[in-house]
């Protein structure tokens, strides 16, 4: 019988259906970072259990961290990030885990350092104390955000209890115009499909919009599908995924390889399965997407104005309300010319080399505006490395950037990047919750790396076709 | 490990009104700074408390007529956002008991059913009278009920639903799943066994 993809991985892993009625599913990566793992550990060590499987555990050092050099250095200037960092460093030693920390070079960004190193691959189930684990997804993996005392579950046993999900095939159909990015598209599926359109679902994201885009758009895509509601996203894996594997410090090597691609090829959903719901998106009416309220799902196309609180009723009509009141805006107001006061490139949505690219071209021989406070972050060690070897970091300082050192940054704001007081900031990551960025009053228009560049320039929302 | 079974949640309720109440408002990242979840209920929703205290409001998590509330409600899509663990502790260690909501997100109800807070879900036009009746007696005493799956309120019930899976979790004290899970660790081996990247893709 023709199978999807979530069927045959969740099958393959299947250890005991549990008492509950739920699946005791293993775990084939387990990936760890300072803020959601402190309290998993010390639960291991209050029962006295080992960690079952320590070579499928990774860990990184990601949130708290700062991305100035002078601010990393030891011991942090913030005590409890210090101490958050500390108790990492000694987890990962006592358990015996590998750990990339800064002095390794292999730091960043947890979604950025697992598919880097050829850790995350096809076929596997993937899961980390983070919401955008969905990001692996991307190779074909089922990966979950779990919490703390899951995180200490799989420690303990490389295992979850789960629960299988529907699974929505959403296929995006055309051709993306000049412009129109990975971020766009994951924007414009959750505006179409609403912040909890996915629970209960995993994503599938197909079509030719899909085949054509590269690991790094594939990953930004399934990053954000947790951001529409479902627990994980994920893509057939397929040449592109291979071609992107070969050669990565945990890739199977030499004869393995080929015995690996092999077997990668079976994991994707056999022609004719079965979904539980399809959706079709036209990639080529999608336009550059910036949100303008205080969820994901509130976005728009760059062209079009916010809409009228009269279009909404109900429940969701209080939502756009407080967006409105929160955001200081008025419905039917254009979302180009919005004034910024911040840009932010980086995060595990859009801080990989292909990002930076793409803003640097568009910053290229160009300023940021005056008054302008614009930050690059790389979302690992290695990109900071592959950028600066095609002298990105210069375009982005001639600029006026300021580039940085990794980490998650002001995506959520836990190091000492942050906005302040009513700041708006244009924003790469993937929240624009009230006070995601370190403000509890700031404001957050999420966005494409190269919409980003083009709005530090302009000191404003503008359409960045009109600068390519 | 000791077994725990949750079926009856008695106590006052306290309202929370809206959509979409992500973990960022429910526990502001700056709170995430901690190696253990101790005191994170003392900081549980501070940003919305202190964005209506500016505007002369209480949040009801501040609010005096709602201490020691041990029933949350709330509308749609409660708990949406990031994973972190710490929102339901915050609401633990404030002392939350059990939620009432129109919808949830995923990760947070998985986070619930973790540290044995039972999530009901009933619709909007329940959840809005629910919620009247505890502005109207917050000093009202109400139960919920996992196996009867049913909410007492003064002198009305009303049906909660709960998903089979959890609601036998609650009721057999596996929602603590780990000791279940450590009694298979032999055929965890045996499953590890035969992935393919476990074994060199069958070299």
């Amino acid at each position: 019988m023709a199978k999807n993809l979530y069927s045959k991985v969740f099958e393959s892993h299947s250890v005991a259906m549990l008492s509950s009625g739920q699946t005791q599913l293993f775990i084939g990566l387990h990936l760890c970072h300072e803020v959601t793992s402190p309290q998993a550990f010390a639960m291991l060590r209050e029962q006295g259990l080992p960690v079952a499987f320590p070579e499928r555990t990774f860990v990184t050092v990601d949130h708290i961290i700062p991305t100035t050099l002078e601010e990393r250095a030891r011991p942090l200037r913030d005590s409890i990030s210090e101490e958050m960092f500390a108790h990492l460093e000694r987890n990962a030693k006592d358990f015996g885990l590998k750990f990339f920390g800064p002095q390794t070079g292999e730091q960043g960004v947890v979604h950025v350092v697992g598919p880097e190193n050829g850790l995350t691959q096809p076929g596997m189930t993937i899961a980390c104390g983070d919401s955008h684990t969905a990001t692996h997804g991307a190779f074909g993996s089922l990966a979950f955000g779990i919490g703390t005392s899951q995180v200490a579950d799989v420690l303990a046993t490389q295992t979850l209890a789960m629960a299988p999900l529907k699974v929505r095939r959403i296929e995006f159909t055309g051709a993306l115009k000049k412009g129109v990015t990975p971020k766009d598209v994951s924007l414009a599926y959750i505006a179409k499909l609403g912040v909890n359109g996915g629970v209960g679902f995993a994503y599938e994201f197909s079509g030719p919009v899909i085949e054509a885009m590269d690991m790094e758009g594939r990953m930004t895509v399934c990053n954000m599908a947790i951001e529409g509601g479902a627990r994980c996203g994920y893509i057939n894996p397929d040449e592109t995924t291979f071609a992107y594997l070969k050669g990565r410090p945990y890739s199977p090597q030499g004869a393995a390889w080929d015995r690996a691609v092999a077997s990668w090829r079976l994991v994707a959903s056999d022609p004719g399965c079965s979904f539980d719901d399809v959706v079709v998106i036209d990639g080529s009416l999608i336009e550059p997407m910036v949100t303008w309220g205080i969820t994901p799902a509130q976005a728009i196309g760059i062209t079009q104005t916010m809409p009228l609180v009269d279009s909404f009723s109900g429940s969701e009509r209080t939502v756009v309300e407080e967006a409105y009141e929160y955001m200081d805006f008025q419905p039917g107001q254009s979302i180009i010319g919005v004034a910024i006061n911040v840009v932010y490139i980086g995060s595990c949505t859009n801080g990989r080399l292909s990002d930076l690219r793409a803003a640097a071209k568009v910053a290229q021989g160009r300023k940021v505006a005056t008054g302008i406070r614009a930050i690059v972050v790389p979302g690992s060690q290695k990109v900071k490395v592959l950028a600066e070897s095609e002298g990105l970091d210069k375009v982005f300082l001639d600029a006026g950037f300021e580039w940085r050192e990794a980490g998650c940054s002001m995506c959520l704001a836990m190091n000492p990047d942050k906005l302040k007081g009513r700041e708006i900031a244009a924003s790469t990551s993937n929240r624009n919750f009230k006070g995601r960025q370190g403000s509890p009053t700031g404001r957050t228009l999420l966005m494409s790396p190269e919409m980003a560049a083009a709005a530090a320039v302009h000191g404003k929302v503008v359409d960045v076709r009109d600068f390519l | 490990m000791s077994i725990k079974i949750i079926d009856k949640v008695p106590g006052t309720g306290v309202p929370v009104r809206g959509n979409d109440i992500d973990t960022d408002r429910i526990i502001p990242s700056r709170f995430l700074k901690c190696v253990t979840f101790e005191g994170l209920g003392d900081h549980a929703f501070e940003d919305d408390i202190i964005a209506l205290s500016q505007h002369g409001k209480v949040h009801s998590f501040r609010h005096p007529a709602y201490q020691g509330a041990k029933i949350l409600v709330s509308n749609s899509n409660f708990g949406c956002g990031s994973s972190r663990e710490h929102a339901p502790q915050a609401l633990m260690r404030w002392g939350i008991g059990a939620i009432i909501a129109e919808s949830y997100s995923e990760i947070f109800f998985g986070n619930c059913v973790s540290l044995g807070i039972p999530c009901f879900k009933v619709d909007h036009a329940t959840a809005e009278k629910i919620l009247a009746w505890i502005e109207a007696n917050p000093k009202g005493q109400m139960e919920c009920l996992v196996s009867g799956r049913k909410l007492q309120m003064g002198d009305e019930s009303f049906s909660l639903e709960i998903a089979e899976g959890p609601r036998a979790q609650f009721l057999d004290g596996s929602w603590n799943a780990r000791s279940g899970l450590l009694l298979n660790l032999a055929k965890v081996k045996d499953v590890a066994k035969n992935l393919p990247y476990m074994n060199g893709f069958g070299a």
